[in-house]
C-alpha cells in the first residue's frame, strides 16, 4: 500500500517536479516512459539537422546556403560539448541560491542511468539530460536566423559558446532546474521562455549588433529555395512532436495532451496566417503558412501539457495573427532580423507565456496550476514576470557578449566576403555548381 | 533581307512558331530574355518583404526572311502572340546586310 502511494506520488510529481527531493528509496525504471523519451530526443535532434538547416537554409539567397546550414550543424555539436562539460551542471545540478546550478555534475560526474526523481522519476537520469542536450543545442540554432548571411564563422562559434553557458543554462535552471522563477511558480512546459523568448531576444540584440545586411531593402534578397523551407518545416512540426511531447518526461497522458495541443496549434496558426496575409497582400504563400505553422508552435510550447485542445486553438489564433503582425511591423522599423527569429520566435514565445497564465488548467495537468481564465489570476502576473526577465535577460546578455564578441575578433565578414557569399568566403564551397 | 526580331510571352512561343512555318518561314532562333516595357515589372512578397521585379521573363525569337515575306512574318507574329492585355511584347524589323549557309557556302536569299 504504501508502495503503491509512493508509486502515485512519483508518477504524478514527475510530471513537473518543483522542489521534490530525491527519494530515498530510488525509484524504478519505466521502459515505456524511457523508450519515449529516448525516441523525443531523437525528435528534436531531427529538429535542429536538417529540419532547422533546411527551413533556414532556403530562406537564405543562393551564395549562402551551406554556411547557413552549417550554421545548424556546427551549434549542434558545440553545444553538446559544452552541455556535458559543464552546461548541464549549470542548468540542472543542485541549485545554488535560485541563480544557477552548481557543479556538482560537471563532466556529467553522478550523472547515471538511475532515475533522478525530480527530472523523472521513472527514466534513467542521463535520457533526461540527453532530452534536454537537444533543447539547449536547439536554441542557439533558432538564433542563426537573425545574423545570417552575414556573420563571422569563428565569432559564431565564440557567441553560441558563451551564450549557452552564460545565457541558456542559467535561464533553464530559473524555470526549470530548482531556480527562483521555478519556485515563484512559473509554468513553461516546454520551452516558451527558455527556448523561443530566449533565442528571439537574443535574435534582436545580433540583428541590432551586427548591423543590416549590404543591399537590404535596395537588393532583391529573396529565399533562394522555398521548397527547401517547406521540407525544414515538416521536419519541425515532425520533431516538435518529440520537443513537446518528450517535455512530459514519460509516455503518460500529459505527453498526448502536449501533443495534441502542438497538432492544433500549428495547425491553427498556419491556417490563420494564410488568411491573414491573404486578406492584408492579396494572395496566401507557401512562406506565409510554414512560418504560420512554426509561429504556432513557438506559441504552444509554452502551454502544451497544461491547456486543452480548444486552448490549443486559441494558442494557434493568436500565434498566427500576432506573429504575421510582427513581421509587418519589422519592415516598418528596419532591423535586419533576416529569418524572423524575433517575429517568430520572441513574439510567439510571449504571447504563448501569457496564455498559459490565462489558460492552463489543473483539469488537464495536474501537476501544473490554474490560469487567470481558471479563477487564478496570480498565474498571469508570475507568467507576464518571467516573459519580463527572460527578454530582458537575454537580450541584455548576448548584446554585452556580441560586443566583446566583436571587439576580439570581429562579429561581420568584410563587405568583399559579404558579397561573394559566406560558402566561397567562408568555407571555400558552394551549393550549387 | 531582312531580320525580324520578336520579344513575346514564354507561353505564346509555340503557337508563334506554327503560325511561323505555316507561312513557309524555316528556321529561327530562340534566346531567353527578360526586360520591361510599359507593363512594368510584377510584385513578390516573402513574408514581411515586397520586391518589384522590374525584369520579368520574356523570349526572344529571331527570324531572318526575304523582304516579300515580312509582312506576313509581321502578321502571323502578331496574331499568334496577342493575348490582348498588356506585356505581350514587341517587334522589331532591321535591314539583314548578307546571309551565309556556312555548309554550301550560299549567300543571299537562298542561303535562308
Amino acid at each position: 500500500m504504501v508502495l503503491v502511494l509512493l508509486g502515485l506520488l512519483c508518477w504524478g510529481s514527475g510530471v513537473w517536479a518543483q522542489g521534490l527531493q530525491p527519494l530515498p528509496d530510488a525509484p524504478k525504471i519505466e521502459s515505456g516512459d524511457t523508450a519515449w523519451v529516448l525516441a523525443s530526443t531523437a525528435l528534436v535532434l531531427a529538429m535542429v539537422v536538417p529540419g532547422l538547416a533546411l527551413f533556414y537554409g532556403g530562406q537564405v539567397r543562393s551564395k549562402n546556403v551551406l554556411g547557413t546550414m552549417l550554421h545548424s550543424l556546427v551549434i549542434l555539436c558545440l553545444v553538446s560539448a559544452i552541455w556535458v562539460l559543464f552546461g548541464y551542471s549549470l542548468a540542472f545540478a543542485p541549485d545554488k541560491g535560485g541563480v544557477v546550478g552548481g557543479l556538482d555534475w560537471v563532466g556529467l560526474s553522478g550523472v547515471g542511468v538511475d532515475p533522478y526523481p525530480k527530472y523523472g522519476p521513472t527514466i534513467p537520469h542521463q535520457a533526461f539530460m540527453l532530452f534536454q542536450l537537444m533543447l539547449a543545442a536547439f536554441t542557439p540554432a533558432l538564433i542563426a536566423g537573425a545574423f545570417a548571411e552575414r556573420i563571422r564563422f569563428s565569432a559564431l562559434l565564440l557567441f553560441v559558446a558563451l551564450w549557452s553557458m552564460f545565457i541558456y543554462s542559467p535561464l533553464a535552471h530559473w524555470i526549470w532546474g530548482g531556480g527562483w522563477l521555478g519556485k515563484m511558480g512559473v509554468l513553461d512546459f516546454a520551452g516558451g521562455a527558455v527556448v523561443h523568448i530566449s533565442s528571439g531576444a537574443a535574435g534582436l540584440a545580433c540583428a541590432l549588433a551586427l548591423g543590416h545586411r549590404r543591399g537590404y531593402r535596395t537588393d532583391y534578397m529573396a529565399p533562394h529555395n522555398l521548397s527547401l523551407t517547406l521540407l525544414g518545416t515538416g521536419l519541425l512540426w515532425f520533431g516538435w512532436f518529440g520537443f513537446n511531447g518528450g517535455s512530459a518526461r514519460g509516455a503518460n497522458a500529459v505527453a498526448i495532451g502536449a501533443i495534441v495541443a502542438t497538432h492544433i496549434a500549428a495547425a491553427t496558426s498556419a491556417l490563420t496566417w494564410m488568411v491573414v496575409e491573404w486578406m492584408h497582400r492579396g494572395k496566401p504563400t507557401l512562406l506565409g503558412m510554414a512560418s504560420g505553422a512554426v509561429a504556432g508552435m513557438a506559441t504552444v510550447t509554452a502551454g502544451a501539457g497544461y491547456v486543452g485542445p480548444m486552448g490549443a486553438v486559441l494558442f494557434g489564433l493568436a500565434g498566427g495573427a500576432l506573429c504575421y503582425g510582427a513581421i509587418v511591423w519589422k519592415g516598418k522599423i528596419g532591423y535586419d532580423d533576416a529569418l524572423d527569429v524575433v517575429g517568430l520566435h520572441a513574439v510567439g514565445g510571449i504571447i504563448g507565456m501569457l496564455a498559459t497564465g490565462l489558460l492552463a488548467s489543473k483539469g488537464v495537468n495536474a501537476a501544473g496550476a490554474d490560469g487567470l481564465l481558471f479563477g487564478n489570476p496570480a498565474q498571469f502576473w508570475t507568467q507576464a514576470v518571467a516573459v519580463c526577465v527572460t527578454a530582458l535577460f537575454s537580450f541584455a546578455g548576448s548584446y554585452l557578449i556580441l560586443k566583446m564578441v566583436d571587439g576580439l575578433i570581429g562579429l561581420r565578414v568584410s563587405p568583399e566576403e559579404e558579397t561573394t557569399g559566406l560558402d566561397l568566403s567562408q568555407h571555400n564551397e558552394r551549393a550549387y555548381s | 533581307m531582312k531580320l525580324v526580331e520578336a520579344i513575346i510571352k514564354p507561353f505564346k512561343l509555340d503557337e508563334v512558331k506554327d503560325a511561323l512555318l505555316e507561312i513557309g518561314v524555316q528556321g529561327m532562333t530562340v534566346t531567353e530574355v527578360k526586360g520591361f516595357g510599359r507593363q512594368k515589372g510584377h510584385k513578390e512578397t516573402y513574408r514581411g518583404t515586397e520586391y518589384t521585379i522590374e525584369f520579368v521573363p520574356k523570349v526572344k525569337l529571331e527570324v531572318a526572311v526575304a523582304d516579300s515575306l515580312v509582312p506576313r512574318v509581321i502578321e502571323a507574329i502578331t496574331r499568334s502572340a496577342k493575348t490582348g492585355s498588356i506585356g505581350d511584347g514587341k517587334i522589331f524589323v532591321r535591314d539583314l546586310s548578307a546571309a551565309v549557309r556556312i555548309r554550301t557556302g550560299e549567300s543571299g536569299e537562298t542561303a535562308l
